[in-house]
This record gives C-alpha cells, structure tokens and sequence, in this order.
C-alpha cells in the first residue's frame, strides 16, 4: 500500500539533505537498504495506532529541540562498580577520557572502524536484527539510525568478561543530536554485562542490537536522568538462541521525550528473556514510553516484562507490551506486568497489554495496575516516627523493588537503588 | 503519663459518633487494661491517639506528660515517646525490615536532637533484642511483614517497641490470632519491656492475655465510653460472667 501523501511528504522532506556516511561496500548496502525501509515505512506520526499515546514530533523534526546542558554535583553512576568505561560526548567517541578498549574474552571496536572494513562479522547483524524487528510493527526510527550512524560501539564476547562495560553518554553541547548504534554479538557459553548511562545529547537516537548464541548470556543495566530537556528514542533488537539468557533492565528519572523500545526474539529452546523498567516522573512535560515487543518461536522458554511507573504533577507514564506465542512456541512461559504509582490526581498512566497466542500448550499471564500511594501504609510507617516525605519516599521504593530485583547481578541493583533513594530525596 | 479528658471523636466521612466523652489517666509506669465488647470504640481510641486519618475530634483533649497529642503529627507523637502495636501490622514489600526499623529509630533521634545510630551499633542492638523474641535473622532480612506469619507479625510489633523504646506503648488486641504459644512469647516480650518509667494500655477482648500480662488497672469500655473501672480482678468477672451482667450494672 503506498504511503498516504502526507506521510510520503513529511518523511522527504526530513530526509532530504541526509546524506549517508561512506564505508565498505556491504555498510553501504545496510545503509541504502535501512534508508529504502525508511521511505517505505514513513516516519511516524501521532496519527500512527503505534504512537498514539507518544507524539513522535520531537523525535522527527529535522532540528534537536535544544535542551539545557544538565550539570550533576552527584558522583557518577556506577563509580562504585569496576568497569571498562567507554564514553561518548554528543555521540561522538571521546578517547582520551575513555579506558583503554581491551578486556579478557571480548573484541572492542569502533562502529566507524568495522564499516569501513570489507570483510567483518558485523555484516551479518548491522541493520539485520533491526530489519527482522520491522514486522509486524514497524519502527522507522530505528531504520534511520541504521542509515545514518556514524559511531557507536562493536563487541564480540568469546567468553566470560569479568568487568561489566559501562557506555558512558555525556551532554556537552545544547543542540546536539545524537545517532549511536551498538552491537554486541555474544558466543555461544559467552557472557557480558553492558551498562549505560549518562544524558547523551539534546537529541538521542541509540540502537542496539544483540546477537547471543546458544548458552550465551547478556545482562544490560541502563540509567537515563536526571537531565529533564532530553529527547531520547532508544530501540533495542535482540535475537536469543538457545539455552541463551537475556536480561535487561533500564531506570528513568525525568526527561521530556523518553520512547524506549524492546525488541525480543526468542529463536533457541529453553531461552530466557527479561526485560523490565523503572521511571520517576515529575510534571506536565515529563512523558516516558515503554514498548515492548517478545516473540516466542521456540519451546520451553520463558519470557517476563515488569515496568512500575511513579508519576506526579501532571507526569505520563505509556506501556505498550506484548507477548507474541507462535504456533510452535510449546511451553512458553510469558509474564507481564505493568504498574504505576499515581501519586496525585494529575498524573497519567496509559497501558496497552497484548497477548497473542497461536500455540496451544502455553502459560501466560499479564496484567495493569494504577494506584496512589497505600494510606495504611503511609500512616504505619509515620506512627513508627517516619517523617511523611521520608514515608512517600520508602513507600514509592518499594513499589519500583519488583522491577528493581529484576537485576541480576546485587551490586548494580544497590547502586541503582542507593542513587534513586538520593533522586527521591532531593525532590521531597 | 496519659491524660484523656472529655474525648469526643467522630468518623469524618460519615456522621457518626465514636467516642463519647472518654476519660481515662495512665500513670507513669502502670499497665492499663481496655476491655469491651465489639464496636465499644477501643480500636478507635488506638488509631486518634496515634494519629490516624479519617476521625474527627469534636470534644475533649488528650495529652502525653503534658503535651496536647491531638495537635501533633503521627511522627511526632511517635518521637514524643507513644508507640501503637497494630491489630494488623502493614506488609511493606521491597522495604527490609532492617532497613525500616533502622529508618524508624534514626528518624525519632533526629526529631529529638539526638545522633543518629552507626549501623554496626544498631545491628548489634536489633540482633539481641530479637533473639529475645526469637526472630532470627531471617526475618530480619525479609521484606517488612511480608509472608509472616500472624505470630511472627505481632513479634515484630514487639521488637520494633522494643527498639523504639516508648514511653507510653498502646497494643491493638496483639493477642489476636495468637496460639497460647506466640501469645506467651509475646507477652513475655512486653514484660521484659515494663518500667518504672514506661506505661502500657493493653486493649484486648479477652482475659487471657492479661493472666500473661499482669495490668495494675482495668476498664471496661462500651458505646465510645468508660463504664466501669477497677483491679485485675474486673478482667476475671469478665471471662466469667461476660459484657452483659456488666453493662446491665452500670447502665
């Protein structure tokens, strides 16, 4: 069906001028074709069914809506863990202030170095996971990012790698607009933690994409906030093999544009895939978008997605999630959950739960809550001495707990955690 | 210690009166008994005492050595010394019961002026007094209430009085849901806690957790007020003869 008019025009006219970065011919390829998916697909628009609770605007226009530099006076997130940092300041790979890009079991490389190879592994992911995530929703966005990326990091995990590595994104300039795109290919029995954070950019586009092999792990722990002005659309494509585990967990604190999407494809017996989230938001212009999309075309596996959303002021929260159990699917085990804390009358929650079930031997659950903060609980802990502020602030921690002890690993979750009660104390 | 003049309270969303003009003076160091059948009002007198939302006072004051509690917060009573065991204590998950308990004992020290404990010095502390109580460390771990039994519940009640250290402990029919068992370690709890200079009110239906905690007065409460007031020997005629010879005799 050909694009509607308007759509067709509104997306030729954000392209036009675009041009894509030179390498190796079969990165030209990816590129040209990722660039042809665009213009079929069209960018988004509110009027899309995908986007209806997010406008997309922001994230389309051709110019970064600019957004104050956020200074923090707190130490930097995940200091307290021994890491490989790599970092990028407006998207742009900053090599003096990063650590020295070699660790035991892993190949680190530069996105710009492995495109302009003619021969690299890489070939057979870049854009590749992305293309498979297009259907049967599509993301345009994700499809530009792949046109246009220039940086971003590349690894290939051949085993266990001892120290987490930490993608360290730093904001230094107010109208920055920033396209990475990350891989990571993990061996079969291989294992790697990623971890993220830092404000990135006025504009952030991120595209990851995951490629674990049979018995192979992948752990990734994100921070986004506490800059407010961003703009982020970030997508995550993973393809899990068997026996393979993927976990995933992203925190959120403030920001004006927030659409995270992640993309799921469980293609290995016996795999395992979790995917889940945690965000504070204050005011009326604070609007964060989970979507979430786990397909099951394999057996005996188990997939889970816990989102809990604290909002005031006027914040809103969007979840769309869905399960997709393909006729072969036997035995999958797919969990969902999606909540929110509604901590005044102003704040909004708007969740779109999906499962869709073809085989006919499994076991799925989901389910929406909204809810203000428990009053018999607040009154509990005040008759113990809590001050109220202190009381909302224990209150709204344990309720972002389930999602929290989605972490695997017990430091990371501690250190996230320790940092949120320190973003909820600063705002009581 | 404890000083309730005239005390008139009414539910705030609808029109209906509680307590009905209750006096009632805990002194220093005493065990004060309450009981009465359903719908007398006790559990109420608990919660306004405490501070709870949702009452009403019309009429009438009640003071802690002195001080007016109805004016103040529930934190701030808490700090000025009164401590509520829950009926039904609150499951709070994701919230260790470590974490809450060392949060409670701070925040009452910084409402009084005084330091903050060192979490060597509190661990060292809570790991005693809750071996008393025979809550292992488990529990201490575990999310604040939640999977515990009724016993272990009410226990936990205990030891956060226990840390807390009040100075006028009001319990919420803590013998509900006890088998003689927990209820006689409970109680053993709360004796281990009686002091020259700490007070109790022990609001209960039945006699039998006062044979294990031995009150100095008992009351008889019915339809928002105190009707009868005399030793531990009012709590025996109680078991033996029910509410109703009682309430027949005074009314």
């Amino acid at each position: 069906m050909a694009l509607a008019k308007l759509k067709s025009e509104a997306t030729e006219a954000r392209l036009a001028g675009v041009t894509l970065p030179a390498g190796a011919a079969w990165s030209t390829t990816a590129r040209e074709d990722a660039l042809a998916r665009v213009r079929t697909m069209g960018l988004p628009s509110k009027r899309d069914e995908y986007w209806k609770y997010t406008n997309p605007t922001d994230l389309t226009v051709k110019d970064a809506p600019k957004a104050a530099v956020f200074v923090s006076d707190e130490a930097p997130l995940f200091d307290s863990i021994d890491r490989l940092r790599i970092v990028f300041v407006d998207g742009v790979f900053d090599e003096a202030a990063s650590d020295d890009l070699s660790a035991e079991n892993v190949v680190i490389e530069r996105l710009a170095d492995v495109m302009a190879a003619d021969i690299h592994w890489v070939k057979d992911i870049y854009g590749v996971l992305e293309a498979r995530g297009q259907n049967p929703v599509e993301r345009p966005l994700a499809a530009l990012n792949t046109a246009v990326a220039t940086d971003g990091i590349v690894l290939h995990v051949t085993g266990k790698v001892a120290k987490p590595i930490n993608l360290v994104y730093l904001h230094k300039n107010e109208n920055s607009d920033a396209v990475l795109h990350n891989l990571v290919k993990v061996d079969s029995g291989a294992e790697v933690t990623l971890l993220e954070n830092g404000p990135a950019a006025a504009r952030f586009s991120s595209c990851l994409e995951v490629d674990v092999a049979d018995g192979g792990t992948f752990h990734h722990v994100r921070a986004q906030g506490r800059d407010h002005e961003r703009r982020t659309a970030t997508y995550c494509f993973a393809k899990i093999g068997s026996e393979a585990t993927f976990k995933s967990f992203t925190l959120t604190v403030n920001g004006v544009m927030t659409r995270n999407e992640c993309v799921l494809e469980i293609v290995g017996d016996d795999a395992v895939a979790h995917v889940a989230g945690a965000c504070v938001g204050d005011g009326k212009d604070f609007h964060h978008d989970d979507t979430v999309f786990i397909t099951h075309d394999a057996v005996n596996c188990e997939s889970r997605q816990v989102f809990k959303k604290v909002l005031r002021n006027g914040a809103t929260g969007v979840f769309q999630g869905k399960i997709l159990v393909k006729e072969d699917a036997q035995k999958t085990d797919g969990y969902q959950i999606s909540q929110s804390l509604l901590l005044d009358d102003d704040a909004q929650f708007l969740a779109k739960p999906e499962l869709e079930i073809y085989a006919d031997d499994v076991a799925c659950s989901h389910g929406s809550t909204s809810g203000a903060i428990d009053e018999t609980a607040l009154f509990y802990l005040r008759s113990r001495g809590v001050p109220l502020a202190d009381a909302r602030n224990l209150l709204t921690l344990s309720f972002m707990a389930e999602a929290l002890e989605e972490i695997e690993d017990e430091a990371l979750a501690e250190e996230l955690r320790a940092r949120l009660e320190g973003w909820l104390a600063r705002r009581s | 210690m404890l000083e309730i003049k005239g005390l008139k309270v009414k539910l705030e969303d609808e029109d209906k009166q509680i307590l009905k003009g209750l006096d009632l003076t805990v002194e220093t160091g005493k065990v004060h008994a309450i009981m009465g059948p359903n719908g007398s009002g006790k559990s109420t007198l608990s919660y306004v005492l405490s501070g709870k939302d949702g009452y009403e006072v019309t009429d009438g004051s009640a003071e802690l050595e002195g001080e007016d509690l109805l004016e103040m917060e529930p934190e701030e009573r808490a700090a000025e010394g009164l401590f509520l065991a829950f009926q039904y204590p609150v499951e709070i998950p994701g919230v260790g019961n470590m974490t809450f308990l060392r949060t409670a004992v701070n925040a009452q020290r910084k409402a009084r002026g005084e330091e903050e404990l060192s979490a060597g010095d509190f661990l060292k502390v809570v790991r005693e007094k809750a071996k008393e109580l025979k809550i292992d460390a488990d529990m201490l771990k575990r999310p604040v209430n939640v999977g515990f039994s009724g016993g272990e519940k009410k226990r936990n009640e205990i030891l956060q009085m226990a840390m807390l250290e009040p100075k006028m402990c009001i319990l919420d029919e803590t013998d509900s849901g006890l088998d003689v068992d927990a209820m006689k370690l409970v109680a053993d709890g709360v004796n281990a806690l009686r002091d020259a200079g700490r007070s109790f009110l022990v609001i209960t239906h039945y006699q039998r957790l006062l044979d294990h905690i031995k009150p100095d007065v008992v009351h008889i409460m019915a339809d928002g007020k105190i009707v009868k007031t005399g030793g531990p020997e009012l709590a025996l005629e109680v078991e033996n003869n029910g509410y109703a010879d009682i309430l027949a005799e005074v009314s």
